[in-house]
């Protein structure tokens, strides 16, 4: 524990003299992100607001996010290291802060406690899953269908095991084209109970026997690769059912009328969030830090939620979400994390997933092609 | 170089005409040997040339030969194992991983060292992920022992701590181990510069200095305590007698105590010298605890033989993982082997990519050959309104393109729509065609068509029409006055217009991406998810290496087949 604490007293130290030096801060960030709806969201929600407060300061934003890891790397060998901040998924998070390519960070020295004086530690929770990684919102991997497209008489989906009945849900269906999720899924459907599914999992059998189950239903999907593919399969009434973000379900339902049925069973969460790159200059790295403990205060995170349909990874944001910006509607009911919602959930396993996806993509892939 | 080789081949008629006169050397005007002077002149010129292309050279070898070289390399360089772990690796040569034995105690001690020493420079979980590629559980593993490497050695703390309560004073031990003059120095600096409200503050500028004496008296420990110490000083801000070191030094310091004989103590007067020795009279009282079981107990993966013997294997600074893990085979303690049956993959990607890269070209020249054939001998406005046609898909952005394809092709798609409206196929039986090989090699013809077309059209615009009205009025049939006396001149059109296409769509990406499904993805898919995703580098070089060489062994045999003289781009 000691090497541990001692790594976080360095980090810390690093960061917790900002406050005293705040005159020596970079007058431009880059920020990077996923572009679309949610990159805008972010704008809307904190970059705008901090930019009014501090308007000498100039962002630049790069859409990078989906190959943020291959490019931090890139960078951090080249020696130049041009992004302050980078949103990543937590899992991306993860495998920066083992290369070292993020900064290590002490989430109550960094981060300002709730609005109700919780500290952030507790705040954000067990949300922080790597000493790196500084979370936003959660999102989840969920399936949707399409009630006409249903066959006459079936009743409705309630379960995610209605994505491997072919009986009573014909039809094609969509899944991410990897193993992560659908593995989980399609143990679950086997008959595997929920906290034993990463027992199981880890064993080659296990692996064998949830390939198994998605073999029965190999025929009738189509992998996306891209979440929008999931919204305009269905849309197109290529697909009866499937899986995407909850976020992208969301905004075709309610953005664009489109006449889908969300079906929370089994959601998986996940998170995304900030890390701040390994190896800043200490004024840009005391002007992010100024920006990230703005950026992720209660207010702020629960005012992201009025442009998308995430929820806030501080507990004590939920009670501040609101309305939609544009639509009126109360975002509450749409959040994965809304009771009525996430009666039965998953939460993406993280260190499960860094020791077994090369092992389990590889069969996965290989499964594929065959 | 035109006058270079027309004055060379002057050179040896020189000589020859020399040889023939037999009256010794030609010798020029300043009275030098011709062929010397000639050389001279040559050697000038060839300077000058070689002067003309060196900047595109340079240009050429910084941005783009050097970072590909620099990639490739990745697929067989592997220092990262024993660059992190150097005392274990070479531990680990004497031991046999077939024997079925966990490694030696030293063995663990050396892996304490290394360890501590990796999450002091936080190099430990790189090295888990890079282990990870060859054994599942391995980032775990390193990830889970990094955060506990100070428990391992903790038995040995506590131990010192029953013997004697000063032994976990920060301030005894750092009496102990450093020059006094610096001890004294450092804490008077700690007095000036207190530790700030969340630790950290100024860093102290001298580097550490130990105590003389304390190396050859204790000379493992010492050398720990200077390497804790340095990381103490520039990565926490402390100095020595503000912290405890690492529990390794409390191993280190048993050991050392264990080895040094107490008339060598006894002789010693440094500072603490006396705990020293009272210490050393009551070493018997010491229960020490095996490293190897410590180990186990942070992480019971380290009571595993395989995950030595990966370590093991993966040692040496090269290795041939990468490529062998390229074409579906593995490297492990029993030596090389294939991949289990469920986790090939590599090999029918490669088969495929090179299947559908012909594909698509035989399809490029198929329908490519009469459009061209069409621009060729068209009056010039018609031709030119087609050239029109033709180029602008080509300025269309790429996913454009490939999108309106999944428009077309889907099953609820134009295509099929309209088939169904024609009564061709039933509503229930719609054709499958996007997300599978014919998906792809619809789509990629379509974008890759221009490259075809362009070195056609401009080698067909050289041949003369006369041609063909020449063999036709000397008796020849169409067929035959194409076949025999056209096409043999557009052959080198064809040829370029291949060459293009195959290596274009060899190396595609996206567009497979998109509409390839399962059945449609090539190799360059996988390359890009090593290189974006898993960051498995050292893979995607090695696949990419591959591909090269496919590529250029494939431009040999055209080269021997068809000659690459016969390939032209334009007129």
């Amino acid at each position: 524990m000691k090497a541990a604490s001692f790594l976080m007293t360095g980090t810390a130290m690093a960061l917790a003299m900002t406050p005293a030096l705040a005159q020596e801060m970079s007058t431009d960030m880059t920020i990077v992100s996923w572009g679309g709806a949610y990159q805008n969201s972010q704008n809307e929600a904190y970059v705008k607001p901090y930019l009014e407060m501090n308007p000498d300061v100039s962002v630049t934003w790069d859409e990078s996010s989906n190959e943020a890891v291959a490019k931090l790397r890139a960078m951090n060998e080249a020696g130049n290291i041009t992004w302050d901040l980078v949103d990543v998924v937590a899992s991306d998070a993860i495998r920066l802060c083992d290369e070292g390519l993020a900064l290590e960070y002490n989430p109550d020295q960094l981060l300002v406690p709730g609005d109700d004086g919780t500290p952030a530690s507790e705040d954000f929770g067990d949300l922080i899953v790597s000493d790196c990684f500084i979370p936003q919102i959660v999102y989840s991997t969920t399936a949707a269908y399409r009630p006409d497209l249903l066959p006459e008489g079936a009743p409705a989906p309630t379960s995610i095991c209605a994505m491997f009945d072919l009986e009573t849900y014909p039809g094609k269906r969509t899944l991410e084209r990897r193993p992560i999720n659908n593995m989980e899924w399609a143990l679950y459907c086997d008959g595997v109970a929920k906290d034993e599914i990463y027992d199981v999992l880890g064993t080659p059998e296990g692996q064998d026997r949830a390939l198994a189950k998605l073999d029965t239903i190999k025929d009738e999907v189509v992998w996306w690769s891209a979440a929008a593919e999931p919204p305009q399969l269905l849309a197109d009434g290529e697909i009866v059912m499937g899986s995407s973000y909850n976020g992208r379900w969301f905004s075709a339902i309610e953005e664009q009328d489109q006449p889908f049925e969300m079906l929370w069973d089994m959601q998986v969460f996940d998170l995304d969030g900030w890390i701040i790159p390994a190896g800043l200059e200490p004024a840009a790295l005391n002007r992010v830090v100024d920006f990230v403990r703005f950026a992720t205060d209660t207010q702020r995170l629960a005012d992201q939620a009025a442009y998308i349909s995430y929820g806030p990874a501080r507990a004590s944001s939920a009670p501040l979400v609101g309305e939609h910006a544009e639509l009126g509607i109360a975002m509450g009911p749409h959040m994965p994390t809304d009771p009525a919602n996430s009666e039965n959930t998953l939460l993406y396993n993280y260190t499960f997933w860094a020791d077994y996806r090369d092992d389990i993509d590889a069969k996965f892939q290989s499964w594929l092609v065959q | 170089m035109a006058d270079a080789i027309d004055t060379n081949t002057g050179t040896t008629r020189a000589d020859r005409r020399a040889e023939a006169a037999d009256t010794g050397p030609v010798l020029a005007s300043d009275g030098t040997p011709l062929k010397a002077s000639l050389r001279r002149a040559l050697r000038a010129q060839k300077l000058r040339a070689l002067m003309l292309v060196a900047p595109l050279l340079v240009f050429i070898l910084v941005t783009f030969v050097a970072p590909i070289a620099d990639m490739l390399f990745r697929s067989v360089e592997n220092q990262i194992v024993s660059q992190t772990l150097p005392r274990t690796t070479a531990e680990l040569q004497g031991w046999e991983s077939d024997s079925g034995d966990l490694p030696s105690e030293d063995t663990y001690r050396a892996l304490l060292t290394d360890l501590t020493l990796a999450v002091a420079a936080n190099t430990h979980t790189r090295l888990g992920s890079r282990l990870n590629y060859e054994q599942s559980g391995m980032s775990s593993i390193f990830r889970q022992t990094g955060r506990n490497i100070d428990d391992v050695a903790a038995p040995y703390l506590d131990n010192f701590e029953a013997l004697d309560p000063r032994w976990v004073e920060p301030g005894t031990l750092a009496a102990l181990m450093t020059d006094p003059d610096y001890f004294a120095a450092a804490r008077a600096w700690r007095e000036e510069n207190p530790v700030g409200p969340f630790g950290g503050g100024a860093t102290y500028d001298q580097p550490i200095r130990l105590n003389p004496g304390i190396g050859e008296l204790l000379p493992s420990a010492a050398a720990i305590f200077r390497d804790w110490a340095e990381y103490v000083r520039v990565e926490n801000s402390a100095v020595v007698g503000d912290e405890e070191p690492w529990s390794l030094f409390y191993l280190r310091l048993y050991q050392d105590l264990l080895n040094v004989s107490e008339a060598d103590l006894g002789a010693y007067d440094g500072p603490q010298s006396d705990l020293l020795l009272e210490t050393k009279r009551m070493l018997d009282q010491f229960q020490p605890v095996s490293i190897r079981d410590r180990f186990i107990e942070v992480d019971a993966g380290w009571g595993n033989p395989d995950i030595w013997a990966t370590i093991k294997v993966y040692s040496p600074s090269y290795t041939s993982g990468y490529f062998l893990n390229a074409v579906d085979m593995q490297l492990n303690a029993e030596g090389v082997s294939m991949q289990p049956e469920d986790e090939r993959i590599y090999g029918i990607l490669f088969k495929r990519t090179m299947f559908m890269s012909l594909m698509i070209t035989g399809s490029c020249i198929l329908l490519g050959y009469p459009i061209a054939w069409l621009l060729a001998n068209l009056p010039m406005r018609t031709a030119n309104l087609l050239m029109i046609l033709v180029l602008l898909p080509f300025w269309t952005s790429l996913l454009v393109r490939t999108s309106a394809w999944k428009v077309m092709l889907q099953q609820q798609g134009v295509i099929n729509d309209i088939l169904v409206w024609l009564g061709v196929v039933g509503d229930e039986s719609r054709l499958i065609m996007i997300n599978n090989q014919f998906g792809t090699i619809v789509a990629m013809t379509h974008i890759l068509l221009p490259f075809m077309i362009l070195p056609l059209y401009s080698v067909m615009q050289t041949i003369p029409p006369s041609y063909l009205r020449a063999a036709k009025s000397l008796g020849a049939t169409p067929f035959t006055a194409f076949w025999r006396v056209y096409f043999p001149q557009s052959v080198p059109g064809i040829g370029a217009g291949s060459i293009l296409v195959f290596i274009l769509a060899i190396g595609y990406y996206i567009t497979p991406e998109i509409v390839g499904g399962t059945s449609g993805t090539f190799i360059s898919n996988r390359i890009a998810y090593h290189i974006s995703s898993s960051l498995n580098w050292g893979l995607a070089a090695a696949l990419g290496s591959i591909l090269l060489g496919a590529v250029l062994i494939l431009y040999w045999a055209y080269d021997r087949i068809v000659g690459i003289d016969n390939v032209k781009l334009g007129g």
